[in-house]
């Protein structure tokens, strides 16, 4: 039947249809042209610092300032280890922003959980206080932090500075888990209830699954945000040195190439990351 | 008749009590919420038995109480007041998955990131069912549902009654003593609606256990069930089988809620040979047979439309009898529907069958006589 009929309606359809898209795409290639224009101009704003950034990992420079380019070389590449303070400095900042991921990760989604399912007391200043933290200036916390450190007689050093990232970063796992949470049908895990599954077994099974892109989201802006902090950093870690905080040391003397080889090797990590996350986020239950 | 017959003495009905002990079992259950800071009663007071092997509905309007009444009989809410008792085991109070009923959900409640085959046998996963046994009573289920082959795909590649098919599978499969059912044809669209009308009865025959169905639409609960629960603002209105609620409303709302009733008042003028005789206006007069009302009650009465006869002449003997004037005459193929306005105001609804030598048709402005049995009155509580 549908094989038969099929024929018909096509022939007359080209036909009051085909002027129509013409002038639209006469109309519409100009508008095509410059938004394409000013895509380029924009990632090429964008990417221009990144370029000489990874470009000057490879300069033959001379002198102790890695600013004018003197000729292409590989050399800086198997001499990283020339400054031990420097590799000291990228450990202490790759492990500080796994552990702040880990711990951040766990505190926010339970905070996630908390803000988007439940109405208690206190709810809405909770809310309150989240945003606040992601809007109050860097400056403010980190001088805030250092004063209850000291006040509280605190030693700054490493542990201060997880427990600072894992506070700034904490909102924003909660804010995005919160968003799954607010996303998913309550009853999926009535559901689970229902054919016998204990709390526990529950938010295994149905809850975590559910809101797993909304964790996974939450971990990776931890990690990148404790990764590169600065500012509080500054405030919260005494003696401790941190990626970051070498290079800024670094600037009066000016900046080894070896630094911009680790600064490549940090963006080719976050790069393969923001590339897992844009797979998985695509296979997303909807 | 009594004016309301909530309750387990509702033994007047079709119910097809096999066993003396009841699947499920309210009593005196009261819910009340607190909603700005004021209490609000969404169950008022419900007490009713629900045998073993029955297919039981709640009807009602939206905001009934329906849902709420279920979801207490589930394990998701505990009653304020009052107790929930399955299979004779008081159950108040016990959490959902130590209860041994399901539930299949109106908005399916599918884990989407499970396939078919996941979602039916997770129940049994959790009672820890050995695999081989999971293998078999999936496959026969989704068999029964007429699933088999789809086991792989995820809830959102299948469509709305597949899905509806895989929520009842999951939950029939768990072998539950009553299966709980809150509007699950209410995202079908109407074919697929009585086709799955149709499947669910044949279901519940093959698996014969109780089911307890909430919906809002009537024609489904009276097609469907072997008892209705008439729900109205967190009450039950009236307890009895299809036919009786339909033929014998109890209340003026049940008469109303279900399908086209009319209304009319009045006072009782004598009683004769067990028959109130109402006297209206322009001679008419309605008889109501067997009720136990004195001369000077006031009386509401209802009366189906397609009970009326219409006719030009007085109709005489024994019957109901009311003058009125033709005011709309609609034609609805089967049948035909006219209004007809009585002198003192009412509008009476009459169904008249299309029949092939359909002789009495009307026309809008006619002056006609509408008559019907006594039996076809019925005085309801007020
Ligand atoms: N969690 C709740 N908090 C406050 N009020 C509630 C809650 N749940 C239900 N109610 C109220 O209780 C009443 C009954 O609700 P219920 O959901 O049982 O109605 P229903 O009969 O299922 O209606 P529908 O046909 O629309 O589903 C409604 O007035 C509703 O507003
Ligand atoms: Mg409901």
């Amino acid at each position: 039947m549908s094989v038969k009929s099929a024929p018909a309606p096509v022939p007359p359809a080209p036909v009051p249809a085909a002027p129509a898209p013409a002038r639209a795409r006469s109309g519409g290639r100009w508008a095509d042209r410059l938004l394409r224009i000013y895509a380029v101009l924009l990632l090429a704003w964008l990417f221009a610092p990144i370029v000489v950034m990874i470009v000057f990992g490879f300069n033959d420079t001379k002198s102790k300032s890695n600013v004018t380019w003197q000729g292409f070389t590989v050399k800086w590449w198997g001499r990283l280890g020339d400054y031990p303070e420097l590799m000291t400095a990228v450990f202490n900042s790759v492990t500080i922003a796994l552990l702040a991921t880990a711990i951040t990760t766990v505190l926010g989604t339970a905070l996630g959980l908390a803000i988007g399912r439940y109405r208690f007391r206190g709810a809405g200043a909770t809310n309150v206080v989240i945003f606040a933290a992601i809007a109050s200036p860097e400056l403010a916390l980190g001088a805030s932090l250092l004063s209850l450190f000291v006040s509280t007689g605190v030693q700054t050093g490493y542990a201060t500075v997880v427990i600072a990232h894992v506070l700034f970063a904490l909102s924003f796992v909660a804010i995005t888990v919160r968003a799954r949470v607010l996303g998913m049908d309550p009853s999926l895990e009535e559901a689970a209830r229902d054919l016998g599954a204990s709390p526990w077994t529950t938010f295994r099974l149905v809850t975590l699954p559910s809101i797993a892109p909304g964790v996974v989201s939450g971990a990776l802006l931890a990690f990148v945000l404790s990764i590169d902090d600065f500012v509080i950093t500054q405030f919260t870690s005494g003696p401790l040195t941190t990626f970051p905080l070498w290079i800024y040391g670094a600037v009066r003397q000016g900046v080894p190439p070896q630094v911009n080889i680790l600064g490549t090797l940090i963006f080719g990590v976050g790069v393969v990351i923001a590339i897992t996350h844009s797979v998985l986020a695509r296979r997303r239950v909807p | 008749m009594t004016d309301n017959q909530v309750g387990v003495g509702a033994a007047d009905t079709a119910a097809p009590l096999v066993s003396p002990v009841p699947a499920i079992e309210l009593h005196g259950v009261v819910k009340e919420y607190r909603v700005h800071g004021e209490l609000v009663q969404a169950v008022k007071g419900v007490t009713l038995a629900i045998a073993e092997g029955e297919f039981f509905s709640l009807l009602g309007p939206s905001g009934c109480g329906k849902t709420t009444t279920m979801r207490m009989i589930a394990g998701f809410e505990d009653p304020t007041r009052g107790t929930v008792s399955l299979h004779g085991g008081d159950v108040t109070g016990v959490p959902a998955d130590k209860r041994d009923v399901n539930m299949v959900f109106q908005s399916y409640a599918l884990f989407p990131h499970m396939n078919v085959w996941e979602n039916v046998a997770f129940g049994l996963r959790r009672r820890k069912t050995p695999e081989a046994e999971i293998k078999r009573r999936v496959g026969e289920m989704l068999a029964i549902v007429d699933l088999t082959g789809r086991e792989r795909r995820r809830p959102r590649e299948l469509s709305g009654g597949q899905q509806q098919r895989v929520a009842l599978a999951r939950a029939l499969v768990n072998r539950p003593r009553a299966l709980l059912l809150d509007e699950p044809l209410g995202a079908l669209d109407l074919k697929l609606r009585q086709a799955m009308q149709t499947e669910l009865k044949r279901i519940q025959r093959e698996v014969g256990i109780t089911f307890v169905y909430v919906t809002h639409d009537q024609s489904e609960a009276l097609t469907m069930s072997d008892r209705i629960a008439v729900m109205n603002n967190g009450e039950v209105e009236q307890l009895a089988g299809p036919r009786e609620i339909y033929e014998r409303p109890a209340t003026a709302f049940v008469a109303g809620f279900i399908g086209t009733s009319n209304l009319l008042t009045g006072t009782v003028d004598r009683v004769d040979d067990g028959c109130a005789v109402l006297a209206l206006g322009d001679g008419g007069r309605v008889l109501v047979a067997g009720s136990a009302h004195a001369a000077g009650d006031t009386l509401q009465v209802t009366v189906r439309p397609e009970k009326i006869t219409i006719s030009a002449e007085r109709p005489s003997g024994r019957v109901s009898a009311a003058r009125g004037t033709v005011e709309d005459v609609s034609y609805l193929g089967t049948y035909t529907s006219y209004a007809v306005r009585l002198p003192e105001g009412t509008e009476v609804t009459v169904f008249q069958q299309n029949a092939f030598d359909s002789s009495t048709t009307a026309e809008p402005g006619d002056s006609v006589w509408l008559s019907w049995q006594p039996h076809h009155s019925f005085a309801i509580g007020s």
